[in-house]
């Protein structure tokens, strides 16, 4: 391949400021619904390829060079891994971005309903109820991907991203109400 | 098509003699070095035979010192210069360190890391690890014949950045070029898993001398993934011993002991402890300075019971790891026991107990770690083939923070995230023409700055003065393969390049490292100047083989003109390779390290194409425009 084509595919990704279409980069298809497995084989063999052990023995520059590009599979893969940060991800790509601080457009009943939800996990702590927790833990994971089909569709299909925006903002709550619920767990078991 | 014609990585098209590299297991009590022969991982012995060197190290009034065993036969009589588990200190302050009045040292009580009074002056905790080390490299180098290409070195996965630093800083004390930082679990899964060909999810209790880890790894073929780990870098061994002493206190109904006797009764604990690994009872007699004599006998069952309370702060890290890693006890395949305290059979039966199943005891668990870190050695310094080799993934232990308004703590790198790995925050001004900005980092969970680790404070600064708010500084936290953080800044609106001044909590400075170095020198047998030469050298061998080998195997990378250079940057680094100017010989480097960094740029971009190799050329050319169509939007 030519040399100067390599150096300039490099050099968009040398710095970690720049935005990498990660999908490209895992040489997968930029959809919402993607095969796990497929993603953590190309993950595996690209860190295979970049990672600082490869280059442990090698100049400085490599070296470097090496850290940079392992850091930035990382954070590719933890991105696309995860369901919430691939969907606000697409939403970027597509130049959909989720303000986050922002959830004055939130109808009632969903924060009212976000409100209970809460009480309810808060009170289950308080009494060190676990099998509460544990209870509400299921039904949460069962909205949750009850709503991740609902956004493949959005995204995979519909190509509805006003939409898809509006869902992922109702997902950042649940996915919060999540970590709460898990911290109670782990408060419990201590 | 000239783009698939590649040679697999570190395959040369000279066969490359084998590097000497080896891994150490630096530990509380005891330390060891090991390394691969004929493919065949091996602790190295000392003349006498013996693999363990006792982490002890003694410093005479001339200004030398002793280590090992010589120096733990005279812990007795000379208890304030000898100075054991040195690990406990790295990266510490005095504050930090528990049981210290017990201890016979005279502690200085300057802020920061901690040092010790010895009669041969000031001591850092670095400085005394780094005696351990030196003494080890010797013996690598007259076993191996040669001198070492580097080393990885073992530390406990609960190891902050501090503590990580602290132990990388001694191996430059010692000479030892660090090839990469390994967390102890780590090392230790990497030996059983290519002994046992071991694939699933593997739990790794690790109970040293002073510490405590946990490890969750996944073993597949060809990759070590790390899912989470835990511990506690002040909890082992040691603390079993401690619980025996004062036992011994109170049923012998002793004075207030001398530091001698202190140190006799805490052998004799020791002792105790290791008898009841194989015994049920334990006779424990001694006579001390002060005339009063100690004759009691300690049962396995007294043990079990003085010790509970150890047992089960060990599985408060084992519940959170296997939670952080989204498992239960019913994910787990095995159960590596890994350090010499995890003999005791109560660590047995209550590791057991916890995970439903019998713990694996199959490696020697004061040898597994240094054999591992001796794997880890030979793959890095390039002595395996590709497709016989294997990947590594490990996690950063402890989440990394800001300290942000009321004393909070922002976290910026959770625990468990795979390295390396980095996070980039803005930052802006305050004040009108403010030029500087203060950023304390900080490790830890806890969402108080009081409560967790403070690791550095970063001042940027050459910010460009402008109204408040209006500049806006990116900082960037990077953590590398090995654990360790580096930060750099930067101002958006200008793009000017802010500098970074770091003032480490509980570190110490590269001044302090320098001054280190060449005190360190003029106790030392070997010439110093001679020394740094040969350093030197090593290191201009390594540069020499590695680009050769890059050149046999991408050189169609190159043009002409910029091959020649490279070429030419090579011819120079030999020539003053062979002769003894060092100051020529770091330019010559420094010459040949600027012509290959746009090699080096183009090499790693043919790594990630042949990640996609497999695949069809026209499907690669469709990700190459789909990547710049990303690129560009």
């Amino acid at each position: 391949m030519p040399a100067a084509a390599a150096s300039r595919f490099m050099s968009g990704r040398e710095s970690l400021e720049l935005t990498t279409d990660f999908f490209a980069l895992f040489a997968l298809p930029r959809r919402f619904r993607l095969a796990a497995a497929q993603l953590d084989k190309a993950y595996v063999d690209l860190q295979a390829e970049v990672h600082p052990d490869r280059f442990a023995a090698a100049d400085d520059s490599a070296r470097r060079l090496a850290m940079q590009w392992s850091t930035r599979v990382n954070e590719a893969y933890q991105t696309l891994k995860k369901p919430l940060a691939r969907a606000r991800y697409l939403l970027h790509l597509a130049g959909h971005d989720v303000a986050d601080e922002n959830n004055t457009l939130m109808p009632a009943d969903f924060l009212i309903e976000q409100l209970e939800w809460r009480e309810a996990v808060a009170e289950a702590r308080a009494v060190g109820d676990h099998h509460e927790l544990e209870h509400m833990h299921h039904r949460l994971q069962r909205e949750l991907s009850g709503r991740y089909d609902e956004l493949g569709d959005l995204f995979d299909e519909r190509c509805d991203f006003v939409e898809a925006a509006d869902r992922v903002r109702r997902l950042m709550f649940i996915e919060k109400l999540l970590v709460d619920l898990d911290e109670a767990l782990a408060a419990c078991d201590e | 098509m000239a783009l698939l014609q590649i040679a697999e990585p570190g395959e040369s098209a000279a066969p490359h003699r084998h590097r000497l590299a080896v891994g150490i297991d630096l530990g509380t009590t005891n330390s060891l070095v090991a390394t691969v022969r004929s493919g065949l991982s091996v602790v190295l012995n000392d003349e006498l035979g013996r693999p363990l060197l006792p982490s002890v190290v003694r410093y005479l009034a001339d200004g030398s010192s002793a280590v090992g065993y010589e120096a733990q036969a005279q812990q007795a009589i000379d208890p304030r210069n000898t100075i054991v588990s040195v690990k406990r200190f790295m990266g510490r302050g005095i504050k930090d360190v528990a049981y210290r009045e017990e201890m016979p040292y005279r502690f200085d009580e300057a802020p920061g890391m901690l040092r010790l009074q010895t009669v041969a002056g000031l001591k850092s905790p670095v400085e005394i690890s780094a005696e351990i080390l030196r003494t080890l490299r010797l013996r690598a180098e007259s076993a191996l014949g040669g001198s070492l290409v580097g080393a990885v070195i073992t530390v406990p996965a609960y190891f902050d950045d501090a503590q990580r630093q602290a132990t990388k800083d001694a191996a430059k004390l010692a000479g030892l070029p660090v090839l990469r930082l390994l967390n102890e679990p780590t090392a230790a899964a990497i030996a059983y898993g290519l002994d046992n060909g071991a694939e699933g999810v593997y739990a790794v209790y690790d109970l040293g001398g002073g510490t405590f880890d946990i490890s969750i790894l996944r073993l597949a073929r060809g990759v070590f993934e790390v899912l989470a780990t835990g511990g506690d870098s002040a909890l082992g061994g040691d603390d079993f011993d401690q619980r025996i002493f004062c036992w011994i206190l109170e049923s012998a109904q002793l004075a207030p002991l001398s530091v001698e006797d202190a140190r006799m009764l805490l052998t004799r604990a020791r002792e105790a402890k290791e008898y009841l690994s194989f015994h049920g009872v334990a006779p424990i007699s001694a006579r001390l300075n002060s005339g009063e004599t100690v004759d009691l006998r300690l049962t396995t069952e007294t043990f079990s019971e003085i010790t509970r309370t150890l047992l089960a702060k060990t599985l408060q890290p084992v519940k959170r790891a296997l939670r952080d890693a989204g498992l239960t006890v019913g994910d787990i395949k095995g159960v590596v026991m890994v350090g010499g305290a995890t003999r005791m059979p109560q660590v047995q039966r209550a590791v057991g107990d916890f995970f439903r199943q019998e713990p694996l005891n199959n490696l020697d668990p004061e040898k597994v770690v240094a054999l591992g870190a001796a794997m880890q050695a030979n793959l890095l310094a390039g002595n395996r083939s590709a497709g016989d080799d294997w990947l590594l993934l490990d996690v950063i232990p402890l989440s990394l923070g800001l300290e942000t308004m009321g004393g909070l703590v922002e976290k910026i790198v959770p625990r468990n995230s795979t390295i390396p790995t980095a996070r980039a925050q803005e930052f802006t001004t305050f004040r009108d023409g403010q030029t500087a900005l203060a950023v304390h980092v900080v490790q830890g969970e806890r969402e108080l700055v009081g409560d967790c680790r403070s690791l550095a404070r970063f001042e940027l600064r050459g910010i460009p003065p402008l109204v408040a708010g209006a500049a806006r500084i990116r900082v960037t936290f990077q953590v590398d393969a090995d654990g360790l953080l580096a930060v750099s800044a930067r101002e958006l609106a200008s793009g000017i390049e802010t500098g970074v001044v770091v003032k480490p909590s509980y570190g110490l400075s590269d001044d302090e490292i320098a001054a280190m170095l060449k005190d360190s020198l003029t106790h030392v047998k070997d010439d110093a100047q001679l020394r740094a030469l040969q350093e030197a050298r090593v290191e201009a061998q390594r540069l020499i083989e590695a680009v050769g080998s890059a050149l046999a195997a991408d050189g169609d990378l190159l043009t002409v003109e910029e091959r020649a250079r490279i070429e030419h940057g090579l011819a120079e680094l030999h020539k003053a390779a062979a002769g003894d100017n060092r100051r020529q010989l770091v330019v010559a480097m420094d010459d040949l390290e600027a012509e290959t960094k746009e090699f080096a740029a183009r090499r790693m971009d043919r790594s990630i194409r042949r990640a996609f190799a497999g695949r069809n050329i026209s499907e690669l050319a469709s990700d190459l425009s789909l990547a710049r169509s990303g690129e560009n939007a």
